[in-house]
Formats: structure tokens, sequence, C-alpha cells
């Protein structure tokens, strides 16, 4: 087994912990004396950094949300400057008002040794060429996974997402050993490839696939591997914990959250008490070194268990499963997150359209694909489908520039969509993991 | 001249393209005892729109409207053609020559020979146009 930094990631599990404690106390102090939201939560909580005696009275410290960095908008929770900013990547948000993290160049630089470590673990190194075919801009896929590959030595093929034949044609051409990207996109690259007269397996050097940004299931991860002739790896990461920053190792067995970064706790989404290890609950994460934006306890919603055990590799460091769910209604379309909500506010904008709607999801081929019906509004009605078609196409348009992801939009009757009297349903999710 | 005798009031219902759909109009136009005289559909991806010219349009559009149907009255004008090859044609050619735009059209056959019904971009002009030359334009009363 080859590791980044073996000194750390084969590093006994007290020795971690006391690691951890350090980091933690420290952040704890430096956020209490200097930032006015965390002083203020830790007071409405009642604790005090000296409360923090040892590593499982992070339990006393108050969680953070989605919402505290939307309410936040945009740089309000920062505690670093903008002159000590070197970077911003920008998600979308549950009302179409996106969340913005910061990052200062230490940031970036713990981001990158996650990724340095992780794609050790995979057996990527000098000598590999790694596409990146996650999208590059705001988004934290491409950039994160850029300067990951670039840190291990490996030769990076930047091709972002898109013109999937080019990608093919380089992969070959330059001789991709991995690539980074959805696994939907992987499978539709696998498609265009055979329709192509391109064999993956045959006519190609790649082995190895980083896939997340998107949940994906062990049937889905065995139908790559013997289509492609890979091994296909799950990524894990959002952009609040600075984006893509764990991956499994080569055993297959969960990602490997390293201590020294991050903190890891698994909460019963209800109660808020933490679980046993091995209990499935809601992940929390704490960043211990982060400057531009800490996470403290931050409820990310998704769904897992945690394994504490050490692993088959050697690491000793804890992981979490593959996510199983989420605690709200996210779905997750081509990669990019969507709340229903950010439908409900871009159509609340549009008078031709009611506020009810209903999203339908399915995969077609290997690409998520999202429908939106909504009902047209009597005064809107036109005897003129030119009209209608319009108005289907502005709906469309909206949609899409609010939740940078195509949607076909479907009107209907008024009235004729469901309503809901308690906890409404407006997700149909056809597809099958 | 009075024109706005020839104005004819059709009604239009916005449907889904799914099963049904017209049953459902039908129906409840047949509850109230509501004649239709000639409707056409026409679809776009997904949905459709019905157009039809009944003896009592008002009736029609608070039924269909408190059925919670999206219903809207379109002025069109209907014109006699004859029943026989190159009726059409002559129809047509009287509004392609004034620049009368048709937008959309249907027709039926009956026993007092057949009309074409037209939504016209500029409905005085085509009315006067069709007159001029000596072509029969069917009155509202004819329909309601």
């Amino acid at each position: 087994m080859k590791s980044w930094d073996p000194r750390i990631e084969e590093m006994p599990k007290e020795d971690l912990q006391r690691t951890q404690y350090k980091l933690l106390k420290s952040l704890v102090y430096r956020l209490y004396s200097f930032s006015p939201f965390y002083h203020d939560r830790m007071k409405e909580q009642k604790v005090h950094p000296d409360d923090i005696r040892e590593l499982s009275d992070v339990k006393k410290l108050p969680f953070m949300f989605k919402r505290d960095l939307r309410d936040n908008y945009p740089d309000k929770i920062f505690t670093a400057t903008q002159e000590e900013l070197v970077r911003y990547h920008v998600s979308s948000g549950t009302t179409g008002k996106p969340t913005v993290v910061g990052y200062t160049q230490n940031d970036l630089n713990t981001w990158t040794t996650s990724l340095a470590r992780a794609l050790t673990s995979l057996g990527l190194g000098r000598g590999d060429v790694i596409q990146v075919s996650y999208g590059y801009g705001l988004f934290t896929g491409g950039l994160g996974m850029h300067y990951g590959a670039e840190r291990i030595g490996a030769t990076v093929l930047p091709t972002s997402v898109g013109n999937t034949e080019r990608q093919i044609e380089l992969m070959q051409d330059l001789g991709a050993t991995a690539i980074a990207c959805t696994p939907s996109y992987l499978l539709h690259i696998g498609e265009v490839a055979e329709k192509m007269g391109v064999d993956i397996k045959k006519d190609t050097k790649l082995r190895t696939g980083i896939l997340g940004a998107e949940p994906w299931t062990d049937g889905m991860r065995t139908r790559i591997e013997d289509w492609l002739g890979i091994k296909a790896y799950d990524i894990y990461g959002t952009s609040e914990l600075s984006g893509p920053m764990f991956t499994e190792c080569m055993e297959q067995k969960g990602f490997h959250i390293w201590s020294d970064i991050a903190l890891v706790e698994i909460i019963d989404p209800k109660t808020g008490e933490s679980l046993e290890s091995g209990q499935k609950g809601e992940l929390t994460i704490t960043i211990l070194q982060k400057e531009a934006l800490p996470m403290i306890r931050y409820r990310i919603g998704d769904i897992t268990t945690m394994d504490d055990n050490i692993c088959a590799c050697g690491r000793t460091h804890p992981r979490i499963q593959r996510i199983q769910g989420r605690v709200d209604d996210m779905l997750i379309i081509r990669g990019i997150n969507v709340f229903p909500s950010q439908v409900e506010y871009a159509l609340m904008a549009i008078p031709e359209v009611g506020q009810h709607f209903q999203i339908v999801v399915e995969r077609k081929g290997s690409l998520d694909d999202m429908l939106v019906r909504v009902e047209l509004t009597k005064g809107s009605f036109s005897d003129k489908i030119n009209d209608l078609m319009q108005v289907r196409q502005k709906v469309e348009h909206r949609l899409r520039n609010s939740l940078n992801v195509n949607v076909n939009v479907e009107l209907v009757e008024p009235g004729s969509l469901p309503r809901f009297e308690g906890k409404a349903k407006r997700v149909i999710d056809k597809r099958s993991l | 001249m009075d024109t706005q005798k020839f104005v004819i009031r059709q009604i239009s219902i916005f449907s889904e393209n799914r099963p049904g759909r017209l049953a459902a109009i039908a129906h409840a136009l047949g509850e109230e005892k509501i004649n239709i005289l000639a409707f056409s559909i026409a679809e776009a991806n997904g949905f459709g729109v019905v157009r039809a010219l009944v003896d009592h349009p008002e009736r029609a559009h608070d039924k269909l409207l408190s059925l919670g149907f999206n219903v809207a009255f379109t002025d069109v004008i209907a014109v006699r053609m004859k029943d026989q090859p190159g009726g059409l044609y002559e129809v047509a050619k009287i509004l392609g020559d004034a620049g009368v735009n048709i937008e959309y059209s249907y027709a039926y056959s009956g026993k007092e020979g057949a009309v074409l019904i037209l939504r016209v971009d500029q409905v005085e002009e085509a009315i006067q146009k069709i007159m001029n030359s000596g072509a029969t334009l069917l009155e509202r009363s004819v329909f309601h």
C-alpha cells in the first residue's frame, strides 16, 4: 500500500484523537474570540471554550445548518477578510439564493492535501493521466480535483463537462488512466464510446474512475466496473466542507475521513443525540482546519453510518459508508443539488403558471432527466399554440437559470396537480439506482 | 357596413394531451345541452387546444370554467366554400392576395355545403375583402 503521508494516515487512533482535541480546542477558542456569529451561537447554547475538556465535549457545541450560510449571504460569517481570500466557490441554495464559500491559501492547501491522500489511496500518482470531467467554475468538483491530481504529480487533462466525443478522443490520444466525473456521466461516456466504435476496455488505458457528486449504488459500481474494465471509487464532499475531499481506498469499504482535517459524528436527525459507531444517522462534520469559513458540527443532511475500525488498508482514520439518503428533500440531478423549494421560488416569479408543481425525475439512458409539471393560470391561456409554447419555454429558461440544470416543462390544466394538506410530496423520483 | 355580425365567438379550451380529456369536455357540454357545430384539436408536445363553435358559447364557457378548465373566447369568421375541387383555393386566394394571414383554420362539410372557419390576424380586413370578392360569410346568428 502506498500512502501520501503514512505518518498521519497510519497514526494510532489515540494519537489521532489527541490531535483532533488540540485542533478543536484552538478552533473553538479562536471562533469564540473573533467571530461574532460563533460567539453568539455558543452563548445561546451556554457553552464556553473552557467547557471543551475532551474530544467528546464536541457534543456541547451548537449545530450549523445550510441555512446559516444562506442567512448570512454572501460572506457575513467568514472569519477571514477578503484580502486573505484567494478563491470563491458558489453553490445553489434552497431558495435560489446561492451559498458562497471562501478559501484562504491554507484552506486550499488543506483541501488539496485531503485529496492528495485520497487519490494516492486509490493507487494513483506520478505517471497517471487524470481526466477531470467535473465542471470547472463555481462548482467545486473541477478545480478541486484538478489541484488534488496535480499535487500527487499526475498529469491533469482538464476536460470539464460536455463535448463527450472529444472527451473520448482525448482519453484515447493522451492515454488517460483515470477519470473523475459523476457516475451517470461516465455511463454516458461509455454509451457514446460504444456508438463511436471505441471499446473503453481495449482501446483506452482507463483503469480508475473517481465518481461522485450524486448518489449511486454498489449495483451501479459492478455494472461500471464490468462494462468499462475499471475500478470505480466513490468520492465525497460538499462545497461547505471545501469540495470533494474524501474517497474510498482500494478496499472500497467507505470513505476515509481524515481525522486531522475533519471530526465526524453520526447523530439522530430528530433528537440531535450522538449515535454509536455503526448506527445509521445524519452525518455531522466539524472541519478542524479551516480559516475562512469554519464549519462546526455542520449537519449536511446526508444519512450514513460510520465505521471506526482500522481498515484493511492499514489506515486508522474512520470511514463513513456510501450515502444512503437525505434528511431533507434535496435532489441531485446530474451532479447538481436541486431543492424543490428552488423550483417553487422560481415559479413564483412567473405569472403565467400557478404555485403548484410536480417534479418527475427519471434516468433516460444514463442521464438524469428532470420534468417539471406546472399549471397554466386561468388568465394566461391563449388560444394560440405558439403563445403556449412560449410560456413553456419561458418557464424552462427560468428554471434552467436558477437551478443550473436543464429542465423539461409540461403545462397542465389548472387544478390537475395533486394538492397537499400536510407535507407536500412534489417529487416523483423514478430513478432506480 | 356592420362587419361585427360576421364575427363568431369560438371557445378554446386548454387540454392536457392524455386519454379522456376530450370526453370530459364533450360530456360537460352535453350535460348543458350545448350543441357542438364544429371543432378541431391542435396539439403541441404534451398539451393541446380544443377549439369549438357551439350554439351557446357563454354557457359553454361558464360550465367549463366551473369545472376548472382553462377557457377563452376567440374571434373567428366562417366562409362558405363550394363543396367541389378548387373551393378552398378560392377562399384562400382572396385572403392571400389581401395580405391577411391565416393563423389557423378548420372546416366542416354539411347539408348546406362546406364551411371554412378561419382565425386571421386582421379580422376586419378579412371580412371586407371576402365580401368584396363576392364570397359568402356566415353570420354569427347561424351559429348562436
